[in-house]
């Protein structure tokens, strides 16, 4: 137990060092984020001495959470491989529903104004507000973009399982590290 | 005389899960329709009566009314945070404690959280105009560290399990134990009971695991566990798997293999049929259907040890109940189908969704006429039945010629009580065990 304690201080340390420089690191990714997906980037640091992963409230285009990954001192590679991979993951979820997500507002707007020329209706009624279709006259517009959209939809469900076991098989065998080392560990001091 | 003992314990039966049924009800109704959709899609609510279903439409109306006018906009900045914040989440722990004590656990259980996201959700539908823009330190105070505590696993498995459902699939699996021709069997019974309920737990949970970016865009779903990250998802099949094996193996060796086949076999229809179909063809549907169909076939043949004609017909029942219930209430989910890239028949085929959800209907008034040929109940059950079948096929004729809003709610709200209805007078007049003594229809 005592040679515990010097452990966490080391840990603590790093968890300092980490997430500063994790903190360095977002804004870089951000930027290379905002070019990539029209999201806005948290500049969000978690408090130095967690060592957790952090979850934020969900992103206003694509309505993911973004997670925070907690990088350890002594990361080992499979550790490693599992927070890229789910950091990419991540990433190349927001942007799809980041697109998703704006391809649909600005289409349905699109036929809305469309529909609305077509009956030869003002977009605005005289109080200001926006004429809308009902649900009756928008089902069109609903099954259209539907199969617009279905071979992307296919391929992106093919992906997103893929990623979604290998995110979870990675985890199960980091796990089975941990336990592993942690064992190791035990036996190594019942001998000393 | 078997049939007193019997008749004895299907009205306790009756009486109790029916009140918990009730209760999960009312709580269910606060939640959002879609979610209501699926808690009920493999529904026996058989003991509510149509007081109470006045008291869920009226609810169900102003969250109906919500999805409907629901914007898919981007959230104005900041939006003041639905999710647990610091005070809450002392609220979730003590509400977590309470749920610990047991029986009708699994119901008390699904109360709490269900409490907590009915008022979470409220202040949720996208709100029109702007929210005046906080600091950087509000954004900053909704993100939560990604640690699991103890105090709040329980809460946690139990919408990952989605306990509500699982409990009415469990209470489906009660009504086809119970009209089954055999005397009732208290150890059987549970048995069925509690595996049937694991099974479900571990569909429920893998679903959800599969489903992760596609909850997080739908209202309805959107605070789901994994979701909102409180569980991992490598926790999650965890989980899945401690339910599916002791449940699937509790039914085949408890019970008898053909119920573990038959649950083992719906687990799997359930996570690798109709969750990834749900995004490629309109026959999920038809899948889903059948998935909600099972746990009947399961009860009839944890009671007899055989798949016979009444099992098939309770079963046809419940798959034909899918039809008006799913596709009168997808007809005011297209817009976050359509976005969302869920492939279902409101919004690629409609017609075709009105014409199926009248056939069913009629097929359910077939079924009642065919229920006493096949020795199920007395002659009495069609006769009785008729007024709510003919109600609930004109209700369906209304939808399919009208095809507006206004019918397929009239028609998704009458098919939550006419299940339940349905049963229990299937249950009422169940052919008694030709046993010698006389006797009409049981009361």
């Amino acid at each position: 137990m005592a040679a515990l304690r010097p452990r966490r201080r080391a840990l603590l340390r790093l968890c300092r060092a980490f997430s500063s420089g994790g903190c360095q690191l977002a804004p870089e990714r951000g930027g290379e984020r905002r070019d990539a997906a029209p999201s806005r980037v948290s500049r969000f640091c978690p408090p130095r001495k967690s060592c957790h992963d952090w979850i934020g409230p969900p992103d206003k285009y694509s309505n993911l959470r973004p997670v925070h990954f907690y990088i350890p001192e002594n990361e080992s590679p499979l550790e490693q491989k599992l927070r890229e991979l789910r950091q990419e993951t991540q990433d190349w979820n927001q942007q799809f529903w980041a697109n998703q997500n704006l391809t649909f507002l600005k289409e349905k707007e699109k036929f809305i104004d469309s529909r609305l020329k077509a009956k030869g209706l003002e977009l605005r009624a005289e109080s200001g507000q926006k004429a809308t279709l009902n649900a009756e006259e928008m089902a069109d517009f609903y099954k259209q973009f539907l199969s617009k959209n279905f071979q992307k939809h296919m391929y992106y469900n093919r992906d997103w399982y893929r990623r979604n076991f290998a995110i979870t098989f990675f985890m199960g065998k980091v796990a089975l590290e941990r336990i592993w080392n942690k064992l190791g560990l035990k036996r190594k001091k019942t001998i000393n | 005389m078997a049939a007193s003992p019997h008749t004895l314990s299907s009205r306790v039966l009756t009486g109790w899960v029916g009140g918990c049924v009730w209760y999960l009800e009312r709580r269910a109704l606060q939640e959002s329709p879609r979610r209501f959709l699926h808690l009920l899609r493999n529904v026996n609510q058989q003991w509510v009566t149509f007081q109470h279903f006045n008291f869920l439409r009226h609810m169900y109306v102003t969250q109906l009314n919500r999805s409907f006018n629901q914007q898919i906009k981007p959230k104005p900045e900041p939006v003041p945070s639905p999710f647990l914040e610091k005070a809450s989440l002392d609220e979730a722990k003590t509400e977590i404690y309470k749920m610990r004590p047991l029986s009708p656990a699994s119901l008390s259980l699904s109360r709490k959280p269900n409490e907590k996201e009915s008022i979470e959700l409220e202040p949720t539908p996208v709100i029109e105009g702007s929210i005046a823009v906080g600091t950087e330190t509000k954004e900053e105070k909704q993100w939560k560290e990604m640690k699991l505590r103890v105090d709040d696993l329980p809460g946690i498995l139990a919408r990952l399990s989605k306990i509500k459902l699982t409990a009415l699939v469990v209470s489906t699996t009660s009504a086809g134990f119970a009209l089954a021709p055999a005397p009732f069997d208290w150890p059987c019974f549970l048995l069925t009971f509690v595996g049937t309920g694991l099974a479900s737990c571990a569909a429920n949970s893998i679903n959800q695991f599969f489903e992760v970016p596609f909850d997080s865009n739908m209202n309805r779903t959107k605070n789901r566990p994994l979701v909102r990250g409180q569980i991992s998802p490598l926790l999650a099949v965890s989980f899945a798997a401690c339910c599916a094996v002791p449940g699937v193996a509790l039914l085949t060796w408890g019970v008898n293999p053909l119920t573990g086949a038959l649950g083992l076999f719906n687990i799997f229809l359930y996570t690798c049929c109709y969750t990834p179909l749900k995004r490629i063809s309109i026959a999920n549907t038809w899948v889903g259907a059948v998935v909600g169909a099972i746990p009947p076939l399961m009860g009839w043949t944890a009671a007899t040890g055989s798949l016979d004609a009444g099992a098939f017909l309770l079963g046809g029942i419940l798959y034909s109940w899918q039809f008006p219930h799913f596709n009168a209430l997808s007809w005011g989910l297209r817009e976050d189908y359509s976005r969302g890239g869920y492939c279902m028949m409101s919004v690629t085929h409609p017609d075709l969704c009105r014409r199926v959800a009248l056939r069913h209907c009629l097929a359910l008034v077939a079924m009642s006429a065919a229920a006493p040929a096949l020795d199920v109940t007395t002659w009495t059950f069609p006769v009785i039945a008729l007024p709510i079948n003919l109600y609930i096929s004109y209700l369906g004729f209304r939808f399919y010629r009208d095809a507006d809003r206004k019918s397929s709610r009239k028609l998704f709200f009458c098919s939550l009580w006419h299940l339940p209805l349905f049963l229990l007078l299937m249950l009422t007049c169940k052919r008694p065990a030709a046993q010698g003594d006389a006797g009409g229809p049981q009361s």
